[in-house]
């Protein structure tokens, strides 16, 4: 994986511009993050503890926040539920050192939306924050997701090209299904992991690698434009033309 | 040694005894108290049943031979010894006859019982003096001297009748016995109190000083472990005493922290020698291509491939440390119902692929449905490193490369084994070793891997209280995990 050079951050940054607040007591860490995001075409604004991060969070209108856990003067999962109980909410990414399964727990039931370890690919952490964005994934409630001409029927679990019908197999559907609600964005191979077979573990081989190049089998071979993207040392992107 | 007598005071012991001394005091002098006023209440009773009794043979006297033969009569009785006292009184209460020389004023004048001990008198006893005149009259300088011994006469309780001709007769008895009884038992009662006081300070002393020893001797080697003796352990005197109790538990504590800290030891060790070697390869790739010329793309490769080590080391600094979690008993709060089966199906669903284009035959024989108290996202990383290993390690085998995982129940347990048909472990090598930490296999050297996937499985296997055991496949390898059923089934 690798930062995000001035070429494929063009191919990584589609959808327009995020305001994104960044609380982080690493100064170094957040000088990184502020300069990445800028990079990627986002406007990021650091705050250096809780107690100024909360203040920011409650009177700025952020698209995104990326809140470290260990803080000084209020940790991270406060400032959440602080900012939760204060009806604001502003998808959250909890960046933590700690990785267990029960600090996951925590941190998502504290009000957080997503859960990275560090240390992170930074690929990683701007693939979930975008996704995290509202303004760019309000399909949730859409029962047919249409990308180009590939079509997704969620309520009859039927999938389409070009008006030919693709036979998936459950998980292949909810692969395909993710990355259709997703569709212009990078989803990592973690991200899949998690969202697609609710696992947060690292696994030896790239399985992932393996179930993308089948899905792609499927809904690539004979037609005459590809769809589904590798992204490099990011993951992969659903998206026409 | 010493103790000043704040210090005892502070003693456990001490504070016990001294609380208990009081509350037996308390209950003792409460149980006497009502003891005397029960025993007092009798023996008042029984004196007027004797009073009654006499004023019934006075009055058959009188009965029979008016009041001339009753004056008789109690004359004669007043003569004879006893504890009876008999009084008679004109109207003005002038005393007449009887054995009483002076009493209480107002006792004659109170027709009926007077039950209250009022002090009298007898004959040849002196004049009473005015009890309740405590400013005694400097004309009667006898009475003051009386006083002065103490002599308050006696006390008696008495029955005061008025005669049909205005005449007042008194029937009343000394109190001497029963007051002897009081007295007995208030003496009984104070040397009671006395023994408790010497027993409660006895006991405070020996018990006290034998607690703070044996406490002064705990505190005393925990501050030599404290002081970095970590193989020190409490003194059990066998006695099985709480104290025993309280030394055994802690030296199973210290045990656990022994056993703890030698873990930690050795994943230091270990991390100190597994991680240096990647930390090396990646500073050489740094100097290597600092030095010498290079263009662009061939610094991006450097960087690239510095990124990709760093990610390796950063998965393996990640299994250390969760092994090391999973070991010092990590206490998960999401443990839950695990279904084994559905477990198998997602972790075999997720490798097939893989194990299709290796070109190995992924089975599955999973006999019912089972479940396990866990953490399905820690079993499923258990059972895909170990999935994982099998493609890898069957891709070699003689015939058609198969994995094959089974899941059903043997006696108690439920068996989760995956086996492969590969070349195994050779015969020459130590099974168990292979789960230990880094312990990679010559052959495996080459394929990609920290070496932690199977110790991290058998971390997991171990903290969901199972046994990760491998065993020879003939051909390959078998992979056995044995969880203990759950007893809701």
């Amino acid at each position: 994986m690798h930062m995000p050079a001035t070429q494929s951050s063009s191919e990584i940054a589609y959808n327009g511009s995020m305001k994104i607040l960044v609380i982080e007591d690493d100064r170094e860490a957040a000088d990184y993050l502020q300069k990445a995001f800028a990079e990627a075409g986002h406007t990021a604004h650091v705050a250096g503890d809780g107690e100024t991060g909360f203040a920011l969070a409650d009177s700025g209108d952020y698209d995104v926040m990326v809140v470290d856990r260990m803080m000084p003067r209020r940790d991270g999962l406060s400032v959440i539920a602080g900012l939760r109980s204060r009806g604001n909410t502003t998808p959250v990414l909890i960046l933590s050192a700690l990785g267990e399964v029960d600090d996951r727990v925590t941190g998502l039931r504290a009000g957080g939306d997503d859960y990275l370890t560090k240390p992170y690919a930074f690929s990683e952490l701007l693939a979930r924050v975008e996704v995290l964005n509202r303004r760019a994934s309000a399909r949730e409630a859409d029962t047919v997701y249409r990308v180009g001409d590939l079509e997704l029927d969620r309520l009859s679990h039927s999938v389409r090209r070009a008006g030919r019908e693709i036979t998936l197999q459950p998980r292949e559907f909810r692969l395909l299904e993710y990355l259709m609600r997703h569709a212009g964005q990078v989803v990592t191979r973690t991200m899949l992991l998690e969202n697609v077979w609710d696992y947060h573990f690292d696994p030896q081989t790239n399985v992932i690698d393996v179930h993308i190049s089948r899905l792609r089998g499927k809904i690539e071979k004979g037609f005459d434009k590809p769809i589904l993207h590798t992204v490099r040392g990011a993951g992969y992107m659903l998206k026409s033309g | 040694m010493t103790l000043s007598v704040p210090a005892i005071m502070k003693t456990t012991a001490a504070r016990l005894s001294a609380l208990y001394l009081l509350l037996f005091a308390l209950c003792a002098v409460l149980l006497v108290l009502y003891m005397t006023s029960l025993s007092a209440r009798m023996l008042t009773g029984q004196t007027q049943d004797t009073i009654n009794d006499e004023v019934l043979g006075l009055a058959r006297a009188y009965q029979r031979g008016g009041l001339p033969l009753l004056v008789r009569v109690v004359e004669q009785r007043s003569r004879q010894p006893g504890a009876n006292l008999y009084l008679i009184a004109d109207a003005n209460g002038q005393i007449l006859t009887g054995n009483v020389q002076s009493l209480e004023p107002g006792v004659i004048e109170a027709e009926g019982w007077t039950i209250e001990p009022f002090s009298y008198r007898r004959f040849g006893e002196g004049e009473l003096e005015r009890q309740r005149n405590p400013v005694s009259d400097p004309n009667e300088p006898a009475q003051s001297e009386v006083q002065a011994e103490g002599e308050k006469g006696h006390n008696a309780i008495a029955l005061v009748l008025r005669l049909p001709n205005q005449m007042i007769m008194l029937v009343g008895r000394d109190l001497g016995e029963p007051e002897r009884f009081r007295a007995v038992i208030r003496r009984a009662l104070m040397l009671a109190l006395g023994m408790m006081g010497v027993g409660g300070l006895l006991i405070w002393f020996f018990v006290g000083r034998a607690a703070l020893k044996r406490i002064d001797s705990v505190s005393e080697a925990s501050r030599r472990i404290m002081g970095g003796d970590l193989s020190g352990r409490l003194p059990v005197t066998g006695a099985g005493d709480e104290f025993d109790r309280l030394s055994e538990n802690l030296n199973s504590m210290l045990a656990r922290i022994a056993t703890l800290n030698e873990g930690l030891k050795q994943v230091s060790d270990n991390i100190a020698h597994d991680l240096k070697t990647p930390l090396t390869r990646l500073r050489n790739r740094a100097e290597a291509t600092l030095s010498g010329k290079h263009n662009t793309s061939d610094y991006r490769q450097a960087l690239e491939g510095t990124i990709a080590e760093s990610d390796q080391l950063i998965k393996t600094f990640n299994a250390i440390l969760m092994i090391s979690r999973l070991e010092a008993g990590y206490s998960s709060e999401s443990t839950t119902r695990v279904d084994l089966a559905a477990a198998v199906h997602d972790v075999v669903e997720l490798y097939e692929p893989v194990a299709e284009e290796a070109g190995v035959t992924l089975e599955t024989s999973v006999q019912g449905s089972f479940a396990v108290n866990g953490n399905r996202e820690l079993i499923g990383q258990a059972l895909s490193n170990i999935v994982d290993n099998a493609i890898k390690y069957s891709t070699d085998s003689t015939s058609r490369p198969t994995v094959r995982v089974t899941l059903e129940r043997v006696g108690s347990e439920i068996r989760l084994a995956v086996s492969d048909n590969g070349q195994g472990i050779p015969d020459d090598v130590d099974r168990a070793r292979v789960t230990e930490r880094f312990v990679r296999l010559e052959k495996s050297r080459s394929q990609p891997g920290s070496g932690l996937g199977l110790s991290l499985a058998k971390a997991i296997v171990t903290f969901h209280n199972g046994r990760l055991e491998l065993l020879p496949g003939n051909p390959g390898l078998s992979v056995v995990m044995s969880f203990p059923g759950r007893e809701d089934r």
